[in-house]
């Protein structure tokens, strides 16, 4: 069978379901670029919530257009207050372009309008590129249906067909689907075992399953439905591949740092026998749903939880609520910015007159919409500490221990300092993100918990791994600095040729790269005698050399402390 | 909102719903901030609470819920102080808020308007007397937080902004959550939670299954969902009254006070606020379980609440603090 198909037949079925009860599943998170194929999504999507009034929202969508406002034209046109009406106040389907660029507080304004359930529900329009540009978690886990319908190509992806007169009857049928009651057991223990923590997960999977049901005109909830709503629902939130029944006594070696405990065969299994054959059969639908790459995607994945939290905060240089005062700007007073009066009254005092004459109204305060200023104010953004650390060699695990150590020291300090701090590990013939931009001691210990090391010193892979984090860093309105931790024989060069000379000018090509777009840094030499070479690499990246042999963390904390701070 | 999850029918998490209690028993321990993975309802028990309380008498129309005529701020310009019955406020406080519509500021559009200078009052006067419920409290803005911890402390909320000078009272409970993998807390603000507690997804397949019926009954016919228990949050909120009474006649032994010093002083707790908590929290607890006084056992149930957020962070040690609490509390109260 075709993979792809398979998706698009899913996606299908997943639209049919939503279209029965938006609110109910909360919505859909759609993760595909923009192209012809989300567009015909999109034409499915419309077809299928006709007369749910569909909305669309943009990631920067101000609080009055959200919970309604004042409406300042208005106002100030008739001298009496008007009010205008905010997107959130009426049931409709959302509908969020660029899902994966939502701020965090939209985010959470977005995830408390879905939990007061009255009606909203949220498609989540999610083009991230990078496997950590992704919709905010918060959001995420409120809406049932998750479709990933990247890279399919627009030949898998006919039209699709909504057909009215199916779906209103669906629609009248769906209240009085029944649900067996061993279903509910099902499917959260389907969930228990595809390593899904969230407990809305299931009851999401339980809605999609009675829109199934009503979909195929069946009362109750059956087997088949039960299939859909584990591929719908709980595939693409797993965190494990389940093992299979024969193996099931064993320690799931998918996931070392998840905490959980083999699942030890409760009687509960004894008492419901007879179910644990379609248990098995939920299991294999949902191992048919698993991507292959799902380990990959689960590190992307905790990567992209770590950054979802964190996107855009203080990621505006120039804001409207804190740091410096700068001059008033004239604008339109959204939910966000404040009105500076004494500028507003400044800049329709040399009207009053005429306005006055204008209007024949001699006592009020002729004020336009054109007079308001607005407040601005100009803060720093947030340092991004990106630690390129040496895992090759004998001295590889020392080195990354006291590295590992150096972070956590700059963690415990974060709070203070508005810092993020990532760890990039280059070994063998290649780099790996080892800890993504984070400000959470909890993740940090979790994920740097085991350290490989060994193999060649492929430097030069190092640097452009912290390049790519520095822009992606940057692309958040982070600050990135890079330490590079390293004791500097480069022996592998980037495309994992063992060459001395090609690695040294692969590093030099990468060192020079960084240099150019400006990234600010430091290069720790922590080989026993200083390598010579190490300080022309500095001198490349525009960043000084610093020799250290026997660092321990403290002092390599102490060392990208003082050199990277900022000046004023 | 109407029609919330029933406090009494969220399956386990009973350490969440220990520290919850105890707040509502006495808002003197200072608030609560519970951490931990999503979907563990957190938030359902922060709105079940809101259902549970005994409602508050209060001066109608008065914007900070005032229990007394005198005690309504004049910019209010209430006429009549009648007193009618409302639900104690717990009032969401969403992430990006922002500064004026939590401390409230100078009402624009009569300003423009009217040409009158009056004051729009914002969360925080409406939080008075109840709780204030942050969700991804550890994601919230900087300057935010400075402002509630201030708040919090002096049960003031001074507004001085836009020519206006305005003080009225806020006192409220402060509820937090957040998902740790997110982002710490300063521990200026840790230390203004009272209590702190850790919840995680249960991992017993049981308890699982038994959540999902649950809600999914509330789900399907929330009335008789909710009418289902109402007998047990009814008898929960009996308690809850009564144990409020009986707080102040609570005694405390020269013991007690020396476990809790003791047990301080051990795990190297900065200034005294956990002593005071730890007791207060004890105190609460004996009362909600009808003792007369405070004993070991009380301590001993509390102690990882009132205690573990007020470790000095060491990040280079690998125990949790929860791991650390529990090991002294062995060594201390035996």
């Amino acid at each position: 069978m075709n993979g792809n198909d398979q998706r698009w037949t899913n996606a299908n079925l997943a639209l049919a379901c939503f279209a029965l009860d938006p609110a109910g599943l909360g919505g859909i998170w759609l993760r595909a670029r923009s192209g012809p194929v989300r567009d015909r999504f999109m034409d499915g999507l419309y077809l299928a919530v006709q007369g749910r009034n569909p909305r669309r929202l943009h990631p920067n969508i101000g609080d009055d257009a959200l919970f309604g406002g004042v409406d300042l034209a208005a106002t100030l046109a008739s001298g009496k207050l008007s009010r205008t009406e905010g997107i959130l106040s009426q049931p409709s389907v959302l509908i969020l372009p660029m899902a994966e660029r939502t701020t965090p507080g939209l985010a959470a304004r977005l995830a408390a309008a879905l939990d007061r359930q009255d009606g909203l529900s949220l498609v989540a329009l999610d083009e991230g590129a990078e496997p950590d540009e992704t919709l905010a978690g918060a959001l995420a886990d409120r809406v049932a249906i998750h479709l990933d319908l990247s890279d399919l190509a627009l030949g898998d992806a006919p039209p699709l067909a909504m057909d009215p007169g199916a779906l209103a009857e669906a629609r009248a049928l769906l209240p009085r689907v029944t649900l067996p009651d061993t279903a509910i057991a099902e499917i959260a223990e389907v969930a228990h075992r595809l390593g899904v923590r969230s407990l809305r997960a299931p009851l999401h999977a339980l809605a999609v399953a009675r829109a199934a049901a009503a979909l195929s005109g069946e009362s109750e909830v059956d087997e088949p439905d039960l299939i859909v709503a584990v591929e719908l629902v709980l595939a693409p939130r797993a965190t494990q591949i389940p093992a299979p029944p024969a193996e099931e006594e064993e320690e799931d070696p998918a996931e070392p740092d998840t905490p959980e405990p083999p699942e030890p065969p409760d009687d509960s299994d004894e008492s419901t026998q007879p179910e644990a054959i379609p248990q098995e059969i939920l299991l294999e639908a949902a191992r048919a749903m698993l991507p292959p790459d799902l380990l990959d995607r689960l590190e992307a994945g905790k990567a992209a939880r770590a950054a979802a939290g964190s996107a855009g905060t203080g990621a505006r240089k120039k804001g409207n609520r804190r740091g410096r005062p700068m001059p008033s700007r004239p604008g339109h007073p959204g939910g966000e910015a404040r009105v500076d009066l004494v500028a507003t009254l400044r800049a329709a005092a040399p009207w009053q007159p005429i306005r006055r004459q204008a209007s024949g109204d001699a006592d009020r305060l002729h004020i336009r919409v054109s007079d308001i200023r607005l407040r601005q104010f100009e803060e720093r953004s947030d340092r991004a500490i990106i630690f390129v650390v040496d895992a090759s060699g004998s001295a590889a695990l020392s080195r990354l221990a006291e590295a590992k150590g150096a972070v956590e020291l700059l963690l415990s300090e974060a709070y203070a300092r508005r810092d993020y701090v990532a760890l990039i590990a280059f070994r063998g013939d290649g780099a790996e993100v080892l800890l993504p931009p984070t400000r959470s001691l909890v993740q940090t210990k979790r994920r740097l918990g085991s350290l490989p090391g060994g193999g060649g010193t492929p430097l030069a892979a190092g640097l452009k791994g912290a390049l790519e984090m520095c822009l992606l860093a940057r692309s958040k309105g982070m600050t990135p600095s890079v330490a590079l931790l390293t004791d500097g024989r480069a022996n592998v060069a980037l495309d994992g040729t063992p060459s001395r000379a090609r690695a040294a000018e692969d590093a030099a090509l990468m060192a020079r790269a960084l240099r150019a777009r400006g990234v600010p840094g430091i290069v720790i030499d922590m080989g026993n005698r200083p390598a010579p070479g190490l300080n022309d690499l500095a001198r490349e990246m525009g960043t000084p050399y610093l020799a250290l042999p026997r660092a321990d963390a403290r002092m390599l904390s102490r060392a990208v402390e003082g050199a990277l701070e900022p000046a004023g | 909102m109407t029609n919330a999850f029933p406090f009494s029918a969220i399956v386990g998490q009973e350490e969440m719903k220990q520290a919850m209690i105890l707040t509502a028993i006495d808002p003197g321990i200072g608030g609560v901030l519970v951490f931990g993975d999503r979907g563990t309802g957190k938030s359902t028990a922060v709105r079940g609470l809101a259902a549970l309380l005994p409602p508050i008498m209060a001066v109608a129309g008065c914007p900070v819920n005032s229990a007394r005529a005198e005690d309504v701020p004049d910019w209010a310009n209430l006429k009549d102080s009648g007193l009618i019955e409302k639900p104690t406020p717990v009032i969401d406080l969403p992430l990006g808020a922002t500064e004026d519509r939590v401390v409230g500021a100078l009402d624009i559009e009569r300003a423009l308007t009217q040409g009158e200078k009056a004051f729009e009052p914002g969360l925080l006067a409406r939080a008075n007397r109840g709780y204030l419920y942050i969700d991804e409290v550890n994601l919230l803005e900087d300057h935010l937080v400075d402002l509630l911890l201030d708040v919090a402390q002096s049960g003031e909320n001074v507004v001085e902004r836009e020519g206006l000078s305005i003080r009225h009272a806020a006192r409220f409970v402060l509820v937090g959550s957040g998902n740790p993998e997110e982002g710490e807390l300063r521990p200026q603000l840790l230390d203004r939670f009272g209590l702190s507690v850790e919840v995680t997804s249960p991992t017993d397949i049981d308890v699982r299954i038994e959540v999902v019926k649950r809600r999914d009954a509330f789900d399907r016919d929330r009335a008789s969902f909710g009418g289902a228990w109402r007998a047990d949050d009814m008898a929960l909120r009996g308690r809850i009254v009564a144990a409020r009474e009986a707080l102040a006649g609570i005694e405390a032994s020269e013991n007690v006070l020396r476990d809790c010093a003791e047990l301080c002083v051990a795990l190297g707790s900065d200034g005294l606020r956990g002593e005071l908590t730890l007791l207060r929290a004890a105190r609460a607890l004996a009362a909600f379980d009808g003792a007369t006084s405070v004993t070991r056992d009380h301590l001993r149930s509390v102690a990882a609440s009132a205690l573990r957020h007020r470790l000095r962070r060491d990040p280079l040690d690998e125990a949790g603090s929860t791991t650390r609490v529990a090991r002294q509390v062995e060594e201390v109260l035996g």
